[in-house]
């Protein structure tokens, strides 16, 4: 599937040495490029928006290789299966039974971890279900994926005006951060869930390698498939729960930077793959949101031209694997 | 027959429901008490009975619109929604809304029937193009390009901060239906007509170009026809009232497990249906939250998307 066009002569490591470079050029041109004013004011402020942008990046990128590692396949994503949307879901039902004035009061942290509890519950029991009835038709998985993902979209939207009617857009506003407004009170509780995900992912790096040689293998060369899937969903839950808390649903940049990274890396090797989708990830978040905020000036609409390119992506790799 | 009229009965009984619900008190007892010109009388005329005319029609017309593509792209799971067409409608409003801001309603409507048919036919291109279909993958196709029409039409409507204005079309919403502002349905019901008339047509399109040929009839000029009058349902009902997500998938697909694919049979039961569905999903959103009201658009999002669901895995694993 790879083409092979791309930098040729380039190993893994190089690859990720240039991408790592990358990285510190499009941080460095973040935090300085159009700074007015002290320094002291401009570094920590951009610093806590660089600081979230690569959480979420990173948190993204690894979910989804994740994802596509113990499904299979290189289409299927966390954000297109509907994960982002059932975590608002989550967050929607526990205002709904907190109600709305106690939300602002409750502990934004002890809520954030109820909320990934409950979504680590939730997927994995609708992961499994779905699993066991489609697991051999990859298009009706990326189809009823999308179908739950507008169900839960409506359910919450449903909820939210049941809350308050009146209030709906405010409420909306105060539920659900953006990529301008990354929610900080859960940077750092999300830095060290991140963190912990790291570890564990980490741990599993050679069982990782070795379910890509397909589930009756895996099981062949010892692996405890069951144990070492049921962990993997665990980790995407949080990192999912991580991402969507912070920014909101980024449904198809996942995809993006999957694919890329698997284009350029050419290894079967999680060790590679995983820094090459979380610094391709960085790069794009980060160098994107620079050209587009402080060249072109357009602000924030880094997440629409993600949805398009990613969009277009996708139909381009439903019908190459289609003519396969 | 009778069961028809059964059918006819029960829509017309929820349209009678829905007339009599909302916050201004219109009874059958204060109707006959006031007269014409008092508050109840004119509620009903300008308010209750655009509205429910309004949800009989657009549903109705969707429903349709939906079998008409299904019909067309030779798949059980497209429609208006499942193919770009909704989307492209979109667009069509927003590009007039910024390039002509005053622009009277109708030709928001032909500014989104022609994008609708551009968009549609783009969609029917890109089916051409996959010699071995799935049949799960064309509607993920559709509303994949969908989605990329959306996010052309979101980073337009963003630039020039016309999100909001954007929000009423992409959520179908029937509480600001007024005498005046409905009127435009009807076309809606007159393409149903046409499209009853001209069934067997589209059935025989619908076996394929060859076959179509063979027995006479212009291939191109029928699914000319048929896309012109979805893209143009379409257009008047998301113009009018927003959009109403996999409508027009449900409906036909409920009544072809019922009564078969016949199209010239199958057609008054999806007007029914479609009208009955989007009457009751409307009282639903009235009276949930009394006296507020939640849109069309949310409840039938949920209601909908779990129907989609269930379609989609009714089927045994194995056959799937």
């Amino acid at each position: 599937m790879p083409e092979r066009s791309t930098s040729p002569g380039l190993s893994p490591r190089q690859v990720l040495i240039i991408l790592a470079a990358l990285a510190a050029v499009s941080i460095t041109a973040f935090m300085v490029i159009g700074a007015k004013g002290s320094w002291g004011f401009v570094l920590p402020f951009r610093g806590t928006k660089v600081w979230g942008i690569a959480m979420v990046g990173g948190a993204i990128a690894v979910a989804t290789v994740l994802f596509q590692t113990i499904t299979a396949n290189r289409i299927l994503t966390p954000g297109i299966m509907g994960y982002d949307a059932l975590f608002r879901l989550v967050r929607t039902v526990q205002i709904f039974f907190l109600g709305g004035l106690s939300y602002a009061t409750f502990n934004a942290q002890l809520q954030f971890a109820l909320e990934t509890v409950l979504m680590v519950a939730l997927s994995t029991l609708l992961f499994r279900w779905l699993f066991n009835r489609a697991a051999r038709d990859l298009y009706l998985l990326v189809l009823v994926g999308i179908v739950f993902g507008v169900l839960f979209r409506s359910l919450a939207g449903l909820m939210q005006r049941l809350i308050n009617p009146n209030d709906y857009a405010v409420l909306q506003d105060v539920m659900f951060a953006g990529f301008n407004t990354i929610d900080k009170s859960l940077l750092m509780v999300s830095t060290l869930a991140i963190l912990g995900t790291g570890v564990w992912v980490w741990r599993l790096l050679p069982a990782l390698d070795v379910l890509n040689l397909g589930r009756d293998n895996a099981i062949n060369l010892g692996v405890a498939y069951r144990s070492v899937v049921s962990q993997v969903l665990i980790i995407i839950a949080v990192l999912v729960s991580v991402s969507t808390a912070l920014v909101g649903p980024v449904t198809f940049f996942g995809l993006l930077v999957s694919n890329l990274a698997y284009m350029l890396i050419r290894s079967h090797k999680h060790a590679l793959i995983l820094p090459a989708a979380v610094l391709l990830a960085i790069i794009s978040l980060i160098g994107g949101q620079v050209i587009l905020e402080r060249v072109f000036g357009f602000d924030s609409a880094l997440a629409i031209i993600i949805e398009f390119v990613g969009g277009v992506v996708f139909i381009a790799m439903l019908l190459k694997g289609n003519r396969k | 027959m009778p069961k028809l009229i059964i059918g006819v009965l029960a829509v017309l009984l929820l349209a009678i429901v829905s007339l009599f619900i909302g916050v201004s008190d219109v009874t059958p007892m204060s109707l006959f008490s006031s007269s014409p010109e008092d508050r109840p009388m004119q509620v009903l005329l300008i308010s209750r009975i655009p509205r429910t005319l309004a949800l009989i029609l657009s549903g109705s017309a969707l429903a349709v619109a939906g079998l008409l593509m299904q019909m067309l792209a030779r798949n059980r799971f497209v429609e208006p929604g499942t193919a770009g067409t909704v989307e492209s409608a979109i667009f069509g409003i927003l590009l007039i809304t910024i390039l002509w801001p005053a622009s009277p309603l109708l030709a928001k409507m032909l500014a989104a029937t022609v994008t609708a048919l551009l968009g549609t036919a783009l969609f029917m291109q890109i089916l051409r193009r996959i010699p071995l279909r799935s049949t799960l993958m064309v509607p993920l196709v559709g509303i994949m390009l969908g989605g990329v029409i959306a996010s052309v039409t979101d980073f337009f409507a963003y630039r020039l901060d016309l999100l909001q204005t954007l929000g009423t079309w992409q959520l179908g919403d029937f509480s600001s239906v007024l005498r005046g502002r409905y009127e435009l349905l009807w076309i809606g019901a007159l393409l149903v007509g046409i499209a009853w008339y001209a069934a067997d047509r589209f059935t025989v399109a619908g076996l394929g170009q060859d076959f179509t040929t063979n027995l006479g009839l212009n291939y191109r000029r029928v699914l000319t026809l048929g896309l012109s009058i979805v893209a143009m349902v379409t257009a008047t009902v998301v113009v009018s009232v927003g959009t109403i997500p996999f409508l027009g998938l449900i409906v036909p697909n409920l009544v072809a497990m019922a009564v078969g694919d016949n199209a010239r049979r199958a057609i008054p039961w999806i007007v029914l249906l479609g009208a009955g569905f989007v009457l009751i999903c409307d009282i639903i959103g009235r009276v949930i939250r009394f006296p507020y009201e939640i849109p069309i658009g949310t409840v039938f999002g949920v209601i909908g998307s779990a129907l989609f669901l269930y379609l989609l895995l009714r089927r045994r694993p194995a056959d799937a």
